[in-house]
């Protein structure tokens, strides 16, 4: 059995951004079917435009449309794409001089292998079907065929606007592991058990257990079996519905120290009132059918009131 | 300026950490051998600071887990960078030069492994114009590569060269992760990958953590018989875009420049590509006879955010060894070397030769 436990996620967010004059000057240009430069004091003409001169540092005015048209100053071959480049199969990345333009640009070049892209060669702009003011107008570059010096002429967007801002959609997945003590309480979990750890140094037992006590740095390594039953030490009414929400609010939201424990656990305590729960309630595990167990908190559906008697505020004061 | 040294520094470098992205379990030996190295406790820590990336741990303040393999009861004087150790083990030397603490534990960690690697540092670039086009790590090197051999200032043979001599100095390296040199000819023969680099040329994606000891002046040589001294440090970066020149390194050079590079003899270059160490070669000016990545380098292993500070733990590691009496340390972050940082270690202070610039 592998040391830990690991499991698929993927992190997403899509980043609105502001474009300013300049960018926003080039991605309209892009959207209209023009490639835009700038040209900065030393006298070259940079594509895309920079923001600021980088001799003088002032912002930079001076606009030039280059030709679609260009050459290829560098390349390198992707024979494994990752996800979202401009192919999902083998391509080039290229520096490509536009003409008028005297620094390189980058972007995907389609080719079909190696053997046809060279330094020095002629390419041109294939822009995309559906152009909206980003840098994923220009599909791609593609080989200018011999006897051509054009691009074929796109169609107007339709959009006169200037664009002020961009959506860039950001998805990263992983592997996500679980600590190897994280893993003891999963697999814990998935017999029925809650398992903490206690530090040797200080005794406090955490749980979910970490690697290392967060008090004194000492590795924890004593598991302790923890009980089913605590004590509820702080809490929150969840009133407001959010995206994702699997109870329909009002529902309590609860720090719950268990028994033999340092530190609290987060749960819910439901089959009560909301109004009715509060600090010192006595609660207990109530777990899903067994035949639904995983390595999951989830196994625990809730905590419940057990009726008891409320605890003695001492008894939990420390771990507010 | 208050006289620096290195005098601690344990490392883990290793294909594919078991473990989770917070890498607690990882730090936890980091400074326990830090500890044994000094004689310290964390008390006798003045300040700590970490590098290290959320986006490589797929987790939010990945930073603040950390944290927990130091123990903060009493609390501790803590740092964090996005960025390599080196640049963390920079603010901490900044810290010590204000007076406000003589020691410092600098550490840095990351999983490569639980993302696609090359993918996941797109998240570096210009984010209107570059990252949306998702340009890989690998990609953005080989059109350096590429640059450079048109230009004529490197071919094949020249990086198959660098990878042969890292290779066979990392079999001397417990921690390498890719190790065994063979022949040039032998390298030259394997095929192409991403043209016009093979799959030597590029850094094996490494999971790992690192951590260096700093202390001023006599908290130095009392737990070090040979400190090595930071008689200089320097970091600059060049703009973000592509469109600058690649076959060279403005702002390598510029570090490079800021230095007293005179009588090193030997250098750790973080070059996570064969011809990026060619590039720093020349923008140090480094002469024929100096020792380059006794280590193996990172063409032999290259932890994300731990393997330029490791540079500088290897060269403190030759200069308390008696191997080097005066070293370069090199790191660098983004893509196609756009951020350099160097400095200089030396046996001793270095004050009369203008010290700390």
């Amino acid at each position: 059995m592998s040391r830990t436990l690991s499991a698929p996620v993927t992190v997403a967010f899509d980043y609105t951004r502001s474009t300013g004059p300049v960018l926003g000057r080039f991605l309209t240009g892009l959207r209209d079917g023009v490639v835009v430069g700038g040209r900065t004091s030393d006298g070259q003409v940079v594509v895309p435009p920079p923001e600021y001169d980088p001799v003088t540092h002032q912002a930079l005015e001076d606009f030039v449309e280059v030709s679609p048209v260009g050459t290829v100053t560098s390349w390198t071959w992707v024979p494994e794409p990752v996800k979202h480049q401009p192919f999902d199969r083998p391509f080039a990345f290229a520096l490509v001089t536009f003409d008028g333009a005297t620094k390189p640009f980058l972007h995907a070049l389609d080719v079909s292998s190696p053997d046809e892209v060279s330094t020095g060669m002629r390419v041109r702009v294939r822009w995309a079907e559906e152009r909206v003011g980003a840098i994923t107008d220009i599909a791609c570059f593609e080989p200018l065929p011999a006897g051509e010096e054009a691009v074929p002429a796109v169609a107007p967007s339709g959009a006169v606007d200037p664009v002020t801002g961009i959506v860039v959609p950001v998805s990263l997945d992983y592997t996500y592991a679980a600590s190897p003590e994280e893993s003891a309480f999963y697999r814990g979990l998935e017999q029925g058990r809650i398992v903490g750890q206690r530090c040797p140094t200080c005794d406090k037992v955490y749980i979910p257990p970490r690697a290392a006590c967060p008090s004194d740095g000492t590795p924890t390594a004593e598991e302790v079996e923890l009980s089913h039953t605590g004590t509820v030490t702080t809490f929150c009414i969840v009133n407001v519905p959010f995206l994702g929400q699997r109870i329909t609010p009002p529902y309590v939201s609860a720090y719950i120290l268990l028994d033999g424990a340092d530190i609290a656990v987060l749960h819910l305590i439901l089959d009560c009132p909301a109004d009715e729960v509060r600090m010192g309630m006595r609660v207990k595990a109530v777990w899903k059918p067994e035949d639904e167990w995983g390595t999951t908190i989830e196994n625990i559906s809730h905590f419940a009131p057990t009726d008891e008697p409320d605890a003695d505020f001492e008894t939990y004061k420390q771990h507010l | 300026m208050r006289d620096v040294a290195v005098v601690g520094f344990a490392q883990r470098q290793m294909r594919d950490f078991d473990g989770s992205p917070t890498c607690v379990e990882l730090l936890v030996p980091l400074f326990k051998e830090c500890y044994e190295q000094t004689g310290w406790t964390r008390q006798d820590v003045g300040f700590w600071c970490s590098g290290s990336s959320d986006y490589l741990a797929g987790r939010s303040f990945s930073f603040v887990q950390a944290v927990d393999a130091i123990g903060v009861i009493p609390p501790v004087n803590e740092s964090h960078v996005e960025m390599d150790l080196a640049w963390a083990m920079y603010e901490a030397w900044i810290k010590i030069q204000t007076g406000e603490v003589d020691t410092a534990l600098v550490y840095a960690f990351g999983k490569s492994s639980a993302g696609v690697l090359r993918r996941t540092l797109s998240l570096q670039l210009e984010p209107y114009t570059m990252t949306p086009l998702w340009p890989d790590t690998v990609s953005l090197a080989g059109l350096q590569a590429r640059a450079g051999m048109d230009a004529g200032l490197w071919d094949e043979r020249a990086m198959a060269e660098v990878v042969n001599r890292s290779l066979t100095d990392a079999e001397k390296n417990e921690w390498a992760v890719r190790k065994g040199g063979s022949s040039v000819e032998e390298l030259l023969a394997r095929p192409m990958y991403a043209d016009p680099l093979r799959k030597h040329d590029c850094a094996p994606v490494t999971d790992g953590a690192a951590a260096i000891v700093l202390a001023a002046g006599d908290r130095a040589r009392e737990v070090c018989d040979r400190p090595a001294w930071i008689t200089g440090l320097s970091t600059y970066v060049d703009e973000m875009t592509m469109s600058r020149d690649l076959t060279g390194s403005a702002s390598a050079r510029r570090c490079a420049e800021a230095l007293d590079l005179g009588g090193v003899d030997t250098a750790e270059l973080h070059a996570p590509f064969s011809h990026q160490e060619l590039v720093l070669r020349r923008e140090a000016g480094l002469a024929d006879d100096v020792t380059i990545n006794p280590s193996g380098g990172a063409l032999a292993s290259n932890p994300m955010f731990s393997a330029g500070g490791i540079r500088v733990g290897e060269a403190a590691r030759r200069i308390w060894a008696g191997d080097s009496d005066k070293a370069l340390a090199h790191a660098t972050s983004g893509p196609a070397l756009q951020q350099n940082f160097m400095c200089t270690l030396e046996v001793s202070t270095g004050s009369t030769t203008g010290g700390n610039r």
